[in-house]
């Protein structure tokens, strides 16, 4: 299994933390460079700029002008991304072994090298707009974002990723390039390697490539945890369309509590298992989960999913649910209030947590199938623990009591702690 | 830089070799190659009926019987199905497309076993319980409900139906709300009784097995299907280009974006023409961020956050588009730079350094595209499908460097008319 490959984590003397792990099963290397920064870092007015300046980070350097490191990348068959989420920005390089210098050239030097030019911050502006415009197109992200702002009062947590539309629209360059030089640097940084190559040889290259960087500082900032919700709060978002969908949003324990693992088996319990891949892998479905059973079973609803997030702070457990023609929201809450009230009461079989655990495993191995879902795992778990509580996920799920579950169901799955948000649609009955 | 694969790599190819390939008694053709990296195995194939039986008031049939096959069969009724499936962390899904229904699962490799008696039972004794039949009848109209207010998708299904007027590629293969409405429990069990046959069935697997355990465990699963006589293959009209320009707004009332399609017929998969189309796309709209397309729209001039051409080749015939989401004060700009792109790419030859860095990118993306159980899977699926031999990976690579300049100008000028275009949209209501 994955988790038995052993790991290589050190740390160059300019405080940037390095974990490498070798896999030779196919000539290929998967490369990232993590940055502790995310939208927890943003305030409001400010919305947005975590995922700006990593869309600046592709409009290249002095040395990398923009569309050079593309088409090295693309020649070379690789496959080069980054994503910004609430606590970190991470960019990848999965390249043929032998050229893997290439990723460790631009990594570098994007570090502390980006141009931020003005004019490329106003053509970036438009491209922003435009794909926080195509997310608009949906339902439930107008409704996830409804949902997300009514959980937290003061928690940037509160706000999407992508930022405010407001605040997209008067950020200015100097903003974008402040965020940069604060938050891009070696001590707030973190390299993970995943695949074929030696792990001397490997810090070697780092050590040459990254160690002459200026350290700067170690950002390690804590943010007042908001007390739980002591009322439940209902949004109402209105929008085109016929169908109903609902979002039910729960305060849930941080990656980094000892709840989260109990939470974990719940959440697979509830509502299906979720699974940690960020490549590849597909998923299992939940037709056997309690909530699937309960909601579309009954005809209820027509779908239904659920969520837990890995974070630094508390952050939402979320079920996402479309509401069946024939039913309507109030019905679905009773019924999900009813399962919920039978996980407070009624302690879950061994054999349910069993399932879990295998669901769990066949997840992890058919996420190790890719090199570059292996790099990601490797950092992931960084940014709001350490790799220990990747490798020991599935251990710890199966330490996982029912009376640990059943806690968990009665600490955090109550009314009051939550939020209810209806996508209630102003269309007339749909026909093609 | 090099535009061919270096000795290792091209080894790691999957071609005669290591696929075994064997025809059962019945007709069922299987292919599988092993990869013991990873505990896991995956399979995928197809059966050869589709929505070209679709009846034109009955559309969406292939696909309502392609989803009912695993609500209910002879020996596992819906619970039961799920709950093996799921017990095991396995996953196992039906879909219809125009000429085939196909399947795709994966489980660990200890329930290859479980998966393929799974699949077995699913395609020759399904029993359409009515319960479960309407259930699923209530959530493919959510799901069309939901289509019909999605720009992207609205544009696909209009752009296909003026691309491929009177033709089985032009209507939807997921049906239209009066269309799933009529179809019965028993026209489902009369689909599956005229057309599904192990004659012509293909089955892939890729994993953590031997050729010989796969064998012995299919065998066991299908061996005993007893082929019976075919159903004649339909004959299709022929495709015409368009006579000229068709331009068509599908107004979307309180959306934020609108979504563009301009495009034309391409050709199909197995003819001589696909693989120069398909470097010349390539340039056009794909290669590093979406290519001479990408570079105009999205980089220059800021008007989307993807910008990029497609070519969607397929048996009898296929599709060349680009496609653009933009804000809808931009879309007759946008429109404006991807005909001059258009115009452009059919006036004078790629570039040298083009067509080399597409070539370079063609071969070098192998590996990578191969890493994963799945991507062999699809891949060993597709030189199955498209009749391209077992060794068609081996001899890509020369394929792909024998391409010239001028082949490609040929073709984008036999297929890319400016003057006879399909250019759709869907989105907020256009002015006047």
């Amino acid at each position: 299994m994955v988790n038995e490959i052993p790991i290589t984590r050190t740390q160059l003397s300019n405080g940037l933390t390095v974990l490498l792990k070798e896999i030779h099963t196919a000539p290929l290397i998967s490369f990232w460079v993590w940055y502790r920064v995310g939208s927890r870092d943003e305030v409001r007015g400010k919305t947005g700029l975590s995922h700006w300046v990593e869309h600046m980070q592709f409009k290249g350097t002095p040395r990398f002008p923009p569309g050079v490191l593309d088409r090295w990348i693309s020649r070379e068959g690789g496959m080069w991304n980054a994503f910004t989420y609430l606590d970190w920005t991470t960019y990848f390089e999965t390249l043929p072994a032998n050229k893997i210098d290439l990723a460790l050239d631009l990594e570098a030097d994007r570090m502390v090298n980006s141009r931020f030019d003005p004019e490329d911050v106003e053509a970036e502006r438009t491209v922003i707009l435009s794909e926080r415009e195509g997310s608009e197109n949906e339902p439930l992200f107008l409704l996830g974002e409804a949902v997300q702002m009514a959980a937290f009062d003061h928690h940037p947590y509160r706000y999407e990723v992508i930022g405010l539309k407001e605040d997209l629209r008067q950020i200015t360059r100097d903003d974008l390039y402040h965020h940069y030089r604060r938050y891009y640097t070696p001590a707030n940084a973190l390299i993970a390697a995943a695949g074929d190559f030696e792990t001397g040889m490997m810090l070697e290259k780092i050590e040459q490539t990254f160690g002459h960087l200026p350290p700067g500082e170690v950002i390690r900032k804590e943010i007042p945890q908001e007390p739980p919700l002591a009322q439940e709060r209902r949004v109402e978002v209105k929008g085109p369309g016929t169908t109903v969908f609902m979002h039910l949003a729960y305060r849930a324990p941080a990656a980094n509590h000892p709840d989260f693992f109990a939470f974990t088996v719940l959440d697979s319990l509830l509502s299906g298992p979720s699974s940690l891949n960020m490549f590849g892998g597909g998923g299992v479905s939940n037709k056997t989960s309690r909530l699937y059973q309960a909601l579309v079973e009954r005809e209820l609803a027509v779908s239904i999913g659920g969520g837990l997030h890995a974070t630094i702070d508390p952050y939402l457990y979320d079920l996402v649910i479309t509401v069946h023609p024939k039913s309507t929201p109030e019905a679905v809450l009773n019924a999900v209030d009813a399962e919920i009230q039978r996980l407070h009461v009624e302690p879950v079989r061994e054999e349910e947590i069993q399932r879990a655990l295998k669901q769990a495993r066949a997840l992890f191995a058919y996420g190790s199938e890719n090199i570059t879902n292996q790099g990601f795992w490797l950092g992931f778990s960084e940014m709001f623990a350490t790799y220990e509580w990747f490798a020991h996920y599935v251990e710890r799920l199966s330490a996982v009591q029912p009376e640990d579950v059943q806690r968990i169901a009665q600490t955090y799955l109550q009314p009051q702690r939550r939020v209810v948000g209806v996508y209630q649609p102003t269309g007339e009955e749909a026909m093609a | 830089m090099t535009a061919t694969p270096s000795s290792e790599i091209w080894r790691s190819l999957p071609g005669p070799e290591d696929i075994t390939r064997v025809e059962l008694p019945n007709g069922i053709v299987v292919l599988t190659r092993s990869n013991f990296n990873s505990a896991s195995v995956v399979i995928n194939g197809y059966l050869p009926c589709g929505s070209k039986y679709d009846p034109l008031d009955k559309l969406g049939l292939a696909g309502f019987t392609a989803r009912a096959l695993m609500r209910g069969t002879a020996r596992y009724d819906f619970h039961a199905l799920h709950d093996m499936l799921e017990s095991a962390g396995a996953s196992l899904g039906f879909s219809a497309n125009v000429h085939t229904i196909t399947f795709g699962g994966r489980a660990l490799a200890e329930d290859l076993p479980l998966l393929l008696n799974l699949l077995s039972s699913c395609v020759r004794e399904p029993t359409f319980p009515i319960e479960q039949v309407e259930r699923l009848r209530a959530q493919l109209l959510t799901s069309l409900a939901i289509r019909v207010q999605d720009p992207a998708e609205m544009a696909e299904l209009t752009f296909d139906a003026l691309l491929f007027p009177d033709h089985p590629y032009g209507r939807s293969e997921d049906g239209y709300p009066e269309t799933i409405q009529k179809i019965t429990r028993e026209d489902l069990a009369a689909f599956h009784q005229a057309y599904f046959r192990p004659q012509g069935m293909v089955l892939v697997v890729v994993g953590a097995v031997t050729a010989e355990e796969v064998m012995a465990q299919v065998d066991t699963a299908l061996g005993d299907w007893s082929a019976s006589p075919m159903a004649d293959e339909e004959n299709f009209p022929a495709v015409k280009p368009p006579a000229q320009s068709i331009r068509q707004h599908v107004p979307l009332p309180d959306k934020a974006q609108t979504e563009l399609i301009i495009g034309t017929l391409g050709p199909k998969r197995n003819h001589p023409d696909y693989l120069p189309a398909s470097l010349g796309n390539n340039i056009l709209g794909q290669f590093g961020m979406m290519g001479r397309i990408g570079e105009v729209v999205r980089e220059k001039a800021g008007l989307a956050y993807y910008a990029m051409s497609s070519l969607n080749a397929w048996m009898v015939a296929g599709s060349w588009e680009v496609n653009a989401g933009v804000n809808p004060a931009n879309l007759e700009r946008a429109i404006g730079l991807i005909q001059e792109e258009i115009r452009r790419f059919i006036s004078e030859p790629v570039s040298e350094e083009e067509l080399s860095d597409s070539q370079s990118h063609f071969i070098g993306r192998l590996p990578l595209s191969l890493e994963s159980n799945a991507g062999v899977a699809g891949a060993i699926l597709n030189m199955e499908r498209f009749n391209l031999g077992l060794d068609y990976l081996q001899r890509y690579p020369q394929q792909v460097l024998a391409v010239t300049r001028e082949q490609i100008l040929d073709v984008a000028r036999r297929y890319l008319d400016p003057e006879r275009l399909i250019i759709v949209s869907a989105g907020p209501p256009i002015d006047g």
